[in-house]
């Protein structure tokens, strides 16, 4: 499998405290990676780095071979665990924003053709996760659960090379949350998606996950526990995808 | 049952609400009604018979001076100078609000500017405004639009900043650039609290008109309180005071109307 985004030796400092230390990561296409470790090992700070919210101190990022812009792109989605949709548009307009912010620069809006061809495949994609009998209502009449089937299907639509989850589902309660485990997996599966989903959640990371990553820190100071940072210290390789694909449906049956 | 539980029901607020201003009147009509008896032609607390009769002129009849209904030409100049007020200001407010509460760059030049101009009491450049824009329409107008514009500002660049962070990232991760986010992110949700912006404003709006009449005009609302203080008119006083009341409360209740009506999004999940 070839590999997609690849990280060299980044270091993130804020001030003197190190926050990660010398992470070297390849992510290959199609993996699902789920990252794992304790508060303040850095999980939403790599999720961060690699999203182009913010830049490392230190180090590179690769997409496809090409060094990465430290700037966010449509080119990475991403599912935070709260907000990620915009309040004042309904499911259907949520879900068309990023095709119209594409397609019309100046006003962010469609018209006609155009804005009729955006509804369609906004309609699809609000279909593909469950939400296709709830177009026209505002993310404030809607449960936990469906707001992050509409981030889901909002991220989707740009077709992104990678998505980023961070603590998608750690919002929800414990039956949607399988809900949606499963709606994720399909997807995956559909899109040939390549995914990274930071979570507290250790059963959900190796369930999901073809490959799970645990960050912490190697090394401890006593006296100034700032001065080093997490690093990737477990990388698992879980099942290949095809015949993990299998062994889940067996699991699932 | 503890008073902290105790709920009202709308027709029962309706009644209780009314009851203390009833009681005011009365206690008013009461207090005129025995200034009159021992002296029939008092001024300081006139009976309503004597401020409907003040009034009826003002609102029926022809000054004979200028040809003209003086009540309903002082409420058009007053509502006109307060509209044109409020209408510049809340434009300045939502353009620069929006700029600065959304671009870092724009915040860290102008916004120590918006700050230094915030802290000035308008009244103190009332006297600039004079001498700069002469004694005419303009002077008011812009009293009352430099005197809420900065809070106006300050709050919708506030509210625009206070965004969550998640969601400039996400419109990011979807294609928008600055002005699209500005447009389609920031902008609709800035709008409600302007609706609010405005509604809080109105109260120094109306301060700022009234001041810039009484020291400098020939026809309004304030113009006209502060010229018949000259008469001891209590009798037009009052009334005019209650009418202007009255407006406040119409425009308020309008502004909460179109607040509801145009934002069913920022109501909740019960509309």
């Amino acid at each position: 499998m070839s590999t997609l985004l690849s990280l060299r030796d980044l270091w993130v400092e804020y001030g003197d405290k190190i926050v990660l230390e010398k992470v070297d990561l390849d992510i290959a296409a199609g993996s699902f990676v789920s990252i794992i470790g304790p508060s303040g090992a850095g999980k939403s700070s790599l999720l961060r780095v690699i999203l182009g919210q913010e830049s490392p101190t230190r180090g590179t990022i690769m997409l496809d071979g090409a060094p990465l812009a430290p700037e966010c792109g449509p080119d990475r989605g991403v599912v935070f665990q709260r907000y990620s949709v915009f309040p004042h548009l309904t499911v259907l307009q949520n879900t068309m924003f990023g095709l119209e912010c594409a397609g019309s620069p100046l006003l962010a809006r469609l018209f006609g053709a155009a804005r009729a061809k955006a509804r369609a495949e906004a309609t699809a994609m609000l279909e593909a996760v469950g939400l296709g009998d709830n177009l026209h209502i505002y993310p404030a009449q809607m449960s936990g659960g469906m707001q992050q089937r509409l981030a889901i299907a909002q991220a989707l639509i740009k077709r992104p090379r990678i998505l980023l989850l961070d603590e998608p589902f750690g919002a929800l309660d414990p039956g949607i949350r399988a809900d949606m485990h499963g709606l994720i997996t399909q997807l995956w599966r559909e899109f040939g998606l390549t995914i990274i989903m930071v979570t507290h959640d250790i059963r959900e990371a190796f369930s999901l996950g073809t490959r799970v990553l645990a960050l912490d820190k190697r090394r401890h100071d006593p006296h100034a526990p700032h001065r080093f940072g997490a690093t990737a210290v477990y990388d698992l390789p879980l099942r290949p995808r095809e015949e993990e694909t299998g062994h889940r449906e067996e699991m699932e049956a | 049952m503890r008073w902290v539980n105790r709920q009202i029901s709308r027709s029962d607020r309706l009644l209780w609400g009314a009851a203390p201003i009833l009681l005011l009147v009365l206690l008013y009509i009461f207090a005129a009604a025995g200034r009159h008896a021992e002296n029939p032609s008092d001024k300081i607390l006139p009976l309503p018979s004597g401020m409907a009769q003040a009034m009826s002129s003002l609102i029926f009849e022809r000054d004979m001076l200028s040809g003209q209904y003086l009540f309903w030409a002082d409420t058009l100049a007053s509502l006109q100078r307060l509209g044109l007020g409020l209408g510049i200001a809340t434009l300045v407010a939502l353009v620069l609000g929006l700029l600065l509460g959304a671009l870092p760059p724009v915040r860290a030049v102008l916004g120590p500017l918006v700050t230094a101009i915030a802290v000035i009491p308008p009244i103190a450049l009332l006297p600039i405004l004079f001498i700069a824009l002469g004694l005419g329409e303009t002077a008011k107008v812009a009293l009352i639009a430099i005197g809420i514009a900065p809070v106006m500002l300050r709050d919708i660049a506030g509210h625009v900043a206070a965004l969550p962070r998640e969601q400039v990232i996400k419109a990011q991760t979807l294609g928008a650039g600055s002005w699209q986010i500005l447009i389609r992110v920031a902008l609709p949700q800035a709008l409600p609290r302007l609706f609010q912006a405005v509604r809080l404003a109105l109260g120094p709006a109306w301060v700022f008109l009234i001041s810039s009449e009484a020291i400098a005009s020939d026809v309004g609302l304030g113009y006209r309180i502060f010229l018949v203080r000259r008469y001891l008119s209590m009798d037009v006083i009052i009334p005019y005071v209650a009418w202007i009341a009255l407006l406040a409360i119409a425009m308020d209740v309008a502004l909460t109307w179109g607040l509801r009506r145009c934002f069913p999004w920022a109501q909740g999940a019960n509309h």
